[in-house]
């Protein structure tokens, strides 16, 4: 370990200098004989090619750093030693390789004052290829090998890998767009920095009148946006605990479909619920109908603005904090429940004073999910906020509406992007630094205290009546499909579906000739590589920062919730303003929807992690240290199994938002790679609803499948507690 | 090495998706087709039928479309912007995001399509336009027992009163259009103080500029001030649905082509950009069963299509109203003096 690790990476790397090419393949790897022109051609020519024959001499610095770093590894040299020099080599490498990638681009030096310094350049260069990739990930496995054989992350390789992981490709695929779309806030349209300008461009009334408390008018934005966001934090972490103890501490028969309805709403793709909400509570709709008809109410359109936009975000974001919930419901010990009525507290006091404060992590998680992906929600507010403005939907048509002023749209972003921060501030406030474990190592932790009768009643009051909404939602949509106009023309037909996904049978085989098959595999393959990879990194995060001490521990915990905070539109627009040029260049590929999706949604894999890790003591992490296990080790033997409730839900959540994710992707995608949410969008556009209906109930049976794979190939967790059926009896 | 498993699981499937990106050796042209989507893949199939070149269509809005050609303006990847609606075009060419190309099919084109051209210095190009008007809900108006409305003036009376949507200038270009042409119909001042009448039986100012026809379809508001040809599209689908032309004059949006400045493929996009000038790529659009009126003098007009001879059309300035900064100056107008008013 001590010398083999860095050897082996040292020469990879500069084997990928040598041996593949350095800049990308327009076309792909494969569509050309590259192979033969790794010396010679120009445009295939490996890194070391390029700096001797094709003179970007810039790129010999970090090669030489390479070498030196393959020197280090093989001198015979004391462990601390080699990791000084191997960081310090490494660190200088990584420099060196950045600072030639931002200073030459495209056309040649990249700013007007590297020019007029050092005179025009020959050359001139495109984006890194698999040889520079290779190279820079050798360098960056230097870097972490050096610091933990220097003694850095408790000396440990594998934690110190993991850190760099996870700090550098936040650093690229979060940090670096986004810090590309927040400098606009500065500028003004011809790109010239007035700092002052953010302070002009957010002191607006449209975003902080209160007129609305007095009766004129409507309030500005960024109020809405608050508001509906304590309400939907609020109301979702409310009724997602609702569902958590039905499904949990309650003989409630019918779990498994409670289970299955709650997640329906996440797995619907957007729009979807917001139609549906029309068709039944619009002014034409089933509601306002039948007020209309028996008691002559005449129709009203209340559904649109703050109430519309609430309920539905409501519908979509409990299941996400059911989600949270459910582990941390589950994870509470029956013993300390147990201790508490044996001091004689009732079953109310033991449900206030012990359960209920241990779930806090839990319930601030699920209230920090909420409160973000409400200020981030677009799509709801777009179907129902008529005149009601927040600022997802401002800064949206602040980028694609009639005024194209992306300097506005990042400074309502930065607005978005404090809220969120503040939240996250608070919660840690809330949450604190006290310790929430209750799954230790010691055996059987007793029988979970049957919930007092008013928690048990207000609990099945709130989550079957929703249940039952929900459910009759959905049955509603599905008949969608199923009829020629949704809404209008209720003649049962098989037209939608035959459209879609007709197969024909031919001479040379299927001919999968739908309108829909294209987008719905390529959907199916970029969200299947996604979500293993959005969890691993969540589920990784979630660890270092829960049980690793490093410095920048909590800068990291905050900056995985950066991409989720700000809204998908900036992020989509950000993704092609960083990665359309070198070095980074990979618009057009498949590559920069599933880094989109990977880095959108690996937030809620941490939130779901930090949630579950900390209610796991750490003793038993002890433990297997003092058995000799290594981290890795105590990682994959020790907490993983642990928290399969986690990593269920950190898989499901990576897959189901990956298919159903607009906003961020509207940018990303392309002929080759359309995507069914963009296919349905625009369906939904031409007023096609039947298709687009059609279309989402197979994206939903998609996921349902899904998740009961990702279910079974992950498995139960199994905690040492007897199940709770006997208690059902007397409830 | 076992530091190396997340790095090699990540540089595998990294290198794995670089690699399947397809190898594309045939003649082809990149475009960003911002009209209805049968349209766009209409025009893919005849294109390359017609000349061999493959078409990598991707259908977008014209909002989004010009927000990615800004994005992207150091590296272009779209070689055309096929359609849309023409601020949008001619804020692209003001911003020097579009390529100036004279077609030599241009004499072949009306008049106003041509003026495009020209106002634009060359950079864009109407292929269609599309009236401004009124779309209703039949069945609505006939339980009220309410006359369709036929002038703008209509759309004032108390029977109307909280059955009107129209969306908000601020993120819609429909709503630009409605304000500019009143402008130009009645004068600035007149026109504003009808805007404030209207205000009264307007439900809600939408932020998308589709929604407001929408919403006429499904019963959620009577009337609505749109696109006519959105208004089309919505009847054909089945719902309940009517258009009407302002007896008083109305303005018109002219749908454009226009050339990606830095096009990788610019043989080919200038190949495309005179085919969609051409009556055969003109006629696709009433194939695809929209119904604006085609820019080639020799394009066959479908009898569904609305005639643009038997509209009252303004002499619309499409050069003074689609510069940003008068577009700007009359929205911040709007903003102050309708937008902050009370809820009627």
């Amino acid at each position: 370990m001590n010398v083999r690790a860095p050897l082996a990476w040292s020469a990879a790397g500069l084997l990928a200098a040598f041996l593949l090419p350095w800049y990308a393949i327009e076309t792909g790897l494969d569509s050309v004989p590259w192979q033969s022109g790794l010396w010679m051609s120009e445009d295939y020519a490996s890194g070391v090619a390029q700096a001797v024959e094709h003179g970007k001499w810039w790129l010999a610095p970090p090669l030489v750093v390479l070498v030196a770093c393959l020197v280090v590894s093989l001198a015979p040299l004391p462990r601390r030693r080699r990791g000084i020099l191997l960081a310090t080599a490494s660190g200088i490498g990584l420099v060196l390789l950045a600072a030639q990638a931002l200073a030459i681009g495209l056309h040649g030096w990249s700013a007007g004052w590297l020019a007029s310094l050092f005179g025009e350049l020959g050359s001139r260069q495109g984006g890194l290829g698999g040889g520079g990739a290779l190279a820079l990930i050798a360098l960056l496995s230097l870097l972490s090998i050096g610091l933990a054989q220097r003694g850095a992350f408790g000396g440990d390789a594998f934690v110190a890998g993991a850190v760099t992981t996870v700090a550098a490709s936040i650093l690229l695929f979060t940090a670096w767009p986004i810090l590309h779309i927040l400098v606009q806030a500065f500028q003004d349209s011809d790109g010239v920095f007035r700092p002052l300008l953010l302070i002009e461009r957010l002191a607006a009334a449209k975003i902080w009148s209160l007129r609305c408390l007095v009766g004129r008018g409507g309030c500005g934005v960024a109020w809405n946006t608050l508001f509906l966001a304590l309400c939907c934090g609020a109301g979702s972490t409310a009724l997602g605990l609702a569902f958590a103890l039905v499904a949990t501490r309650t003989a409630f028969r019918f779990k498994r479909t409670l289970r299955v309805l709650t997640v329906l709403p996440i797995i619907t793709p957007p729009f979807v619920i917001g139609l549906a909400l029309i068709l039944v509570f619009g002014r034409s709709g089933l509601v306002n109908h039948f007020l209309e008809w028996s008691l002559g109410i005449p129709p009203t359109r209340w559904i649109y603005g703050f109430p519309g936009v609430l309920l539905a975000q409501l519908f979509a974001f409990t299941p996400v904090a059911f989600l949270v919930l459910i582990g941390v419901v589950e994870g509470v010990s029956p013993t300390l429940e147990e201790a508490a009525q044996t001091l004689r507290a009732d079953r109310w006091a033991t449900f206030t004073t012990v359960s209920l404060p241990l779930m806090l992590p839990g319930l601030a998680n699920a209230f920090l999910v909420g409160f973000i992906e409400s200020i981030a929600d677009f799509g709801n507010p777009i179907v129902l906020g008529g005149d009601f403005g927040v600022l997802s939907t401002e800064i949206y048509f602040a980028v694609v509406g009639a005024q194209l002023d992306y300097g506005q749209a990042a400074a309502l972003a930065l607005l978005l992007l404090a809220m969120a921060l503040a939240a996250f501030y608070l919660q840690r406030q809330l949450v604190g630094r006290r310790s929430y474990a209750t799954i230790s190592g010691k055996g059987d932790a007793g029988l979970p205290t049957p919930l007092p009768d008013a928690a048990r009643h207000t609990a099945r009051w709130i989550a079957l009546p929703w249940a039952a909404f929900t459910l009759l939602l959905y049955a509603f949509t599905f008949v969608g499909g199923l009829v020629t106009v949704w809404g209008r023309d209720y003649t049962p037909t098989l037209a939608h579906y035959v459209k879609a996904f007709s197969i024909e049978r031919s001479a040379e085989g299927l001919i999968w000739s739908g309108a829909a098959w294209n987008s719905f595999w390529t959907t199916v393959k970029l969200a299947a590589i996604a979500a293993p990879l959005t969890a691993a990194l969540g589920l990784v995060t979630a660890w270092l920062v829960v049980r690793q001490r490093f410095v920048g521990r909590a800068t990291l915990e905050f900056a995985t919730m950066l991409s989720f905070a700000v809204p998908g539109t900036v992020i989509g627009v950000a993704y092609v303003f960083a990665f359309n040029v070198p070095p980074f260049e990979i618009t057009g590929t498949a590559l920069i929807i599933v880094l989109c999706f990977v880095f959108r949604n690996m937030t809620v894999g941490v939130r779901a992690g930090m949630a579950a890790m900390s209610q796991i003591d750490r003793s038993l992490d002890e433990a297997s240290a003092t058995l000799r296990g290594g981290v890795p080790q105590t990682l994959f033997y020790v907490v993983m199994p642990l928290m399969r409730p986690a990593i269920v839900g950190a898989l499901v959540y990576g897959f189901v938002r990956a298919v159903t994710t607009v906003s961020a992707v509207v940018f990303l995608v392309t002929a080759e790679y359309d995507l069914a949410t963009t296919y349905i969008i625009l369906r939904v556009i031409n007023g096609d609803y039947g298709l687009a209906i059609a279309y989402s109930c197979a994206l939903i049976a998609l996921m349902l499948a899904a998740i009961v794979l990702i279910q079974f190939l992950v498995g139960d967790r199994r905690l040492g507690r007897r199940p709770i059926a006997l208690q059902g009896g007397r409830a | 090495m076992k530091i190396g498993l997340p790095f090699a699981a990540i540089v595998a499937s990294a290198t794995g998706l670089a690699c399947t990106t397809p190898a594309s050796a045939q003649a082809v042209v990149n475009v960003y087709c911002s009209v209805q989507v049968e349209w766009c893949t209409l025009a893919a199939n005849e294109f390359q039928k017609a000349t061999g070149v493959k078409v990598s269509m991707t259908q977008k809005g014209s909002g989004e479309t010009i927000a990615q050609l800004k994005a992207e303006a150091q590296n272009p990847k779209g070689d055309v912007w096929f359609g849309g609606t023409g601020d949008p075009h001619l804020q692209a060419a003001e911003d020097g995001l579009t390529e100036a190309y004279k077609s030599p099919h241009l004499a072949e084109l009306h008049p106003w399509a041509v003026k495009q051209n020209t106002d634009s210095g060359g950079s864009t190009v109407g292929i269609y336009a599309g009236a401004l008007g009124f779309g209703y809900n039949t069945e609505l108006l006939a339980k009220k027992g309410a006359r369709a409305p036929a002038c703008w003036a209509d759309l004032l009376k108390p029977e109307f009163k909280g059955e009107v949507q129209v969306a908000n200038p601020n993120s819609s270009g429909t709503a630009y259009v409605e304000i500019a042409t009143l402008v130009q119909l009645w004068g600035e001042d007149k026109a504003f103080d009808y805007l404030r009448k209207l205000h009264a039986n307007i439900n809600s100012y939408t932020r998308s500029g589709t929604a407001p026809i929408k919403a006429v379809a499904r019963g959620e508001t009577s009337v609505s001030i749109s696109f006519i040809h959105d208004g089309v599209t919505e009847a054909l689908a089945g719902f309940p649905v009517k258009v009407t032309t302002p007896c008083e004059g109305t303005g018109y949006e002219i749908g454009s082509i226009s050339i990606v400045k830095g096009a990788r493929h610019m043989a080919n996009a200038k190949k495309f950009y005179d085919w969609a000038l051409t009556p055969e790529a003109q006629k696709l659009g009433a194939q695809a069963k929209q119904f604006q009126v085609p820019s080639n003098k020799a394009t066959p007009v479908p009898p569904e299509a609305p005639k643009f001879a038997d509209i009252k059309l303004i002499d619309y300035d499409q050069a003074k109203y689609g510069k940003s900064a008068e577009r700007k100056r009359l929205i911040s107008r709007w903003d102050s003096e309708i937008g902050s008013l009370p809820k009627p």
